[in-house]
């Protein structure tokens, strides 16, 4: 056992029942107050290790040794009483308890028989004030932003006296305002002695807080390094084996007929408040808008309004000159959008179903996959396959279930369907959420590719570097309106983008419309 | 019509209303305490069967009604336990158990029944006894309340106090809490390392035990004898109430004196001139036009919740 390490973990190797190898002999060590960076490509095996060490899934090999004793852990109850806590990829939380309920949850306060409400609030309180993880402790979690439900995760780790954390991918659903208030509370918590593992792909963030990084690949373990020594260069060549462009090239766009046209658009809360206030801009073949934009300004109902998932209140829509306001999804489908969605497990997948379904469930009933009565399963299997292999969708077979993949191949599941539909416009709203290196590089490829052979591209993404490197022409979102236009994304600074994000400045109409058009 | 309504709105008829939602409601709140941990218990029906003709078969051989019905208790958590063990442990999916308990319980029980009395119909030559009313003291004073709220068999209180009990039990403990963590989210209930088995095997249990109150209901109290398949269908719609009710106590009980309601009119109908086959479709019928429109409202309010939903996100 090597000086100061708080884990070790030895030799870990864990076949998933479907015959998956997500581990294979893989080592990994701690050291004490350190935040340590766990990376590498999606399916690389960092959740199943994770999983292995919170006692969620049973090695087939290998030991586990924490404060320099071995540790058998075969269910979370012994994880979480060792001091080992884990916030998940996907949160953990139940929806209509309140914040409080479910951090006590398991360790309830009581007085007598019954749960001590009271005492649970200022538990919860108190906490937070000492990690400084701001909390509405009364809230019900589905009122509650994504940043606070991370906190809540976070918070239930610490009640239960974790001292190792490991948080798997806690950023992919921030803003960056979010992320850099979590940053602030790891960095808290460090201070007080607290160790951490971090996983993320984004490697901008992995260089700004943490102290070491261990990459993995195709299930081993192939690189520990301080992270002061290397750069994000070098981390994603130690993923991926290969240099990855972290900048997009991109041609000059030659933007065509308008595809999408958006008027006045309006939308409201039933207490009147105006979540989208006449909203107008459109899209031309073969080029790319990018929305900017902090989360919570409009983007999110602007998409569900243009995919048919919500009904404006006001303003028209068109499609190719074709009138087409709060039309249902399956007939702006028809006319040519294509939808990635923010939320791939709500909107983006059927969890249960199988990757080749999935990739099919747009086109099923074209009569080139579904005959009279049958369907053509091998027409179907056959596309699905050359769908798996262009995308490089990383599971065993096309008749996995969509849930035994990792999240970065979830998505890639989605982005394969949306991009083979053929379509005139795609709606790419955050679609590198989760993924990894050179998954981005791929998906942004793609992304330029489609709109270059004359598609249209409306990208929504809360990551700047994302919009800014994408985009033709770029909006900025703010209290539901459009506040600022670009008809050139690349003449544009992020220091000016931020101040248009925030409200701080707005541009004058006339300079707008030129944008807009 | 006139003298109809004029019986509803009689003493008798609200008393009577109160002693056929007993039955109804013991199963109503069996299936909320199952369905807040996940597992919707479409065995109640069964579970109730199996209790009611234990009751009647050990009190007459006790020649005690609580020993009776404790046996019915006993006999009732022990096959909804039973179920779990299949749903749970063996993965047996819960429909499934849940009707195959219904097909046990129906037949089993004929089977019980022939064996102790030598009849497959009714237990009538069985000496089993009743549980007894209760007379509240001072309220039985007050004209109109008294007279319906007073003299019920004992169960009847019994049921009222159990919305109580499982409302504090399910709300207000720390067990409900966690039990109602595993049927929202499995997944975070694991997390935080509580056992999703052993919580859905206590709700079943629980589930069983007021069920088996229920059982009890019907063949020691409501009448004093066990007669096969006896009974028609309270199970189901006793699940119908929990759904009606959001799977909340205090709502599922005003949904089951809704049913309640729809039982005791249809026992009154039939002592007037109506053929008895329409008459005994009411309680059944406004099930379903009930579950329809609580479907209909249902969906609107999803509809919202899910506009809100996406406000909330983002
Ligand atoms: N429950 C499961 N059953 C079967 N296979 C699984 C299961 N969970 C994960 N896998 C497989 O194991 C491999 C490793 O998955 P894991 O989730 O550990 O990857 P990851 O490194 O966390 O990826 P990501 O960055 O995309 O989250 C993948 O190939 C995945 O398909
Ligand atoms: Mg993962």
């Amino acid at each position: 056992m090597s000086m100061g390490s708080l884990l070790e973990m030895k030799g870990i190797t864990k076949v998933y029942p479907n015959g998956v190898l997500a581990n294979d002999g893989v080592d990994f060590s701690v050291r004490k107050g350190e935040i340590h960076a766990l990376v590498g490509e999606n399916g690389a095996g960092k959740t199943t290790l994770m999983r292995v060490l919170f006692g969620l899934e049973t090695p087939d090999e290998g030991e586990i040794y924490y404060k320099g004793s071995q540790l058998q852990i075969s269910s979370p109850l012994q994880a979480i009483r060792s001091g080992i806590g884990m916030v998940h990829q996907h949160f953990m939380l139940a929806p209509s308890l309140t914040v409080t309920e479910n951090i006590v949850l398991g360790v309830e306060p009581r007085k007598g028989l019954r749960f001590d409400w009271d005492q649970a609030v200022s538990k919860v309180k108190e906490l937070a004030e000492r990690y400084n993880l701001h909390v509405d402790p009364r809230a019900q979690i589905r009122d509650i932003p994504i940043g606070m439900r991370q906190k809540v995760e976070i918070l239930k780790a610490l009640l239960r006296g974790a001292e190792l954390l490991v948080l798997d991918e806690p950023t992919a659903v921030l803003t960056p305002q979010e992320t850099e208030e979590l940053f602030a509370s790891l960095m808290e918590l460090k201070k007080q002695g607290h160790t951490m593992v971090f996983i993320s792909h984004k490697l901008g963030e992995v260089k700004q807080i943490t102290d070491r990084i261990s990459v993995m690949r195709g299930g081993r373990m192939v690189g520990v390094r301080n992270t002061a020594e290397v750069s994000e260069a070098d981390i994603s060549r130690l993923m991926v084996g290969r240099d990855v462009l972290l900048r997009v090239n991109k041609p000059p766009a030659k933007p065509g007929k308008k595809v999408l046209e958006v008027e006045s658009l309006s939308l409201f809360t039933p207490e009147g408040k105006a979540l989208l206030d006449g909203v107008s801009f459109s899209v031309r073949e073969g080029e790319i808008l990018g929305i900017a934009g902090v989360e919570g300004n409009g983007q999110s109902e602007l998409v569900e309004i243009l995919t048919g998932l919500r009904q404006a209140h006001g303003g028209s829509l068109r499609i190719e000159g074709q009138l087409c306001t709060n039309a249902a999804p399956g007939q702006l489908r028809r006319l040519g959008v294509s939808h990635i969605p923010e939320d791939r497990m709500l909107h983006g997948v059927a969890v249960d179903a199988a990757i080749q379904e999935n990739l099919m469930a747009d086109r099923i009933s074209k009569p080139d996959y579904s005959g009279k009565v049958f369907l053509r399963t091998k027409d179907i299997e056959s596309t699905a396959k050359s769908l798996v292999q262009e995308f490089n969708i990383v599971a065993r077979s096309p008749r996995t279930p969509v849930k035994m993949l990792s999240g970065g191949n979830i998505q890639k599941v989605v982005v394969a369907r949306e991009f083979s539909s053929n379509p005139k416009l795609v709606i790419a709203n955050q679609p590198t959420r989760g993924v990894d290196v050179g998954a981005i590089e791929f998906i942004h490829r793609k992304l330029v590719e489609i709109c270059r052979s004359g598609v249209a591209v409306l990208l929504i993404s809360a990551d700047l570097n994302e919009v800014m490197s994408l985009s033709d022409r770029l909006l900025v979102f703010y209290g539901g309106r459009v506040v600022a236009g670009f008809s050139n994304a690349d003449a544009v600074s992020e220091e000016e983008l931020g101040l248009y994000m925030l409200g701080i400045k707005a541009q004058e109409s006339a300079q707008l419309k030129e944008a807009l058009a | 019509m006139g003298s109809t309504l004029k019986g509803i709105f009689s003493v008798g008829f609200g008393y009577s209303m109160l002693r056929v939602t007993t039955p109804i409601l013991f199963a109503a709140l069996g299936a909320v305490v199952s369905e807040k941990a996940g597992a919707v218990n479409i065995g109640l029906e069964g579970l109730m069967l199996i209790s009611g003709v234990t009751g009647v078969i050990v009190s007459a051989w006790t020649q005690s009604a609580w020993l009776g019905l404790l046996a019915g208790l006993v006999l009732a958590v022990l096959f909804a336990l039973f179920m779990g063990y299949f749903h749970i442990k063996l993965g047996t999916d819960m429909v499934l158990a849940g009707i195959a308990m219904n097909v046990i319980a129906s037949g089993g029980t004929v089977f019980a029944l022939f064996v102790a009395s030598g009849d497959r119909g009714i237990s009538s030559s069985l000496a089993s006894k009743v549980l007894p009313t209760v007379e509240l003291p001072l309220i039985n004073k007050i004209p109109v309340i008294g007279p319906i709220l007073s003299g019920h068999n004992v169960l009847t209180y019994f049921a009222l106090l159990a919305v109580v009990g499982v409302w504090y039990f399910l709300y207000r403990t720390p067990l409900g809490l966690r039990l109602r963590a595993v049927g929202e989210s499995p997944d975070s209930a694991d997390s935080v390392g509580i056992s999703v088995s052993k919580m859905r095997f206590l709700a079943l249990g629980i589930s069983g035990f007021l069920a088996g109150f229920g059982g009890c209901h019907l063949s020691m109290g409501y009448v004093s004898w066990f007669s096969r398949d006896m009974t028609a269908g309270r199970g189901f719609i006793g699940l119908a109430a929990s759904a009606l009710g959001g799977v909340h106590p205090i709502g599922t009980a005003i949904a089951s004196l809704f049913f309640g309601f729809a039982d005791a009119l249809s026992n009154y109908m039939q002592s007037l001139s109506i053929p008895s086959e329409f008459v005994q479709m009411i309680p059944y019928l406004a099930t379903v036009a009930a579950l329809g429109v609580f479907a209909r409202r249902q969906m609107s309010r999803e509809r919202k919740g899910k506009k809100q939903a996406g406000r909330e996100v983002a």
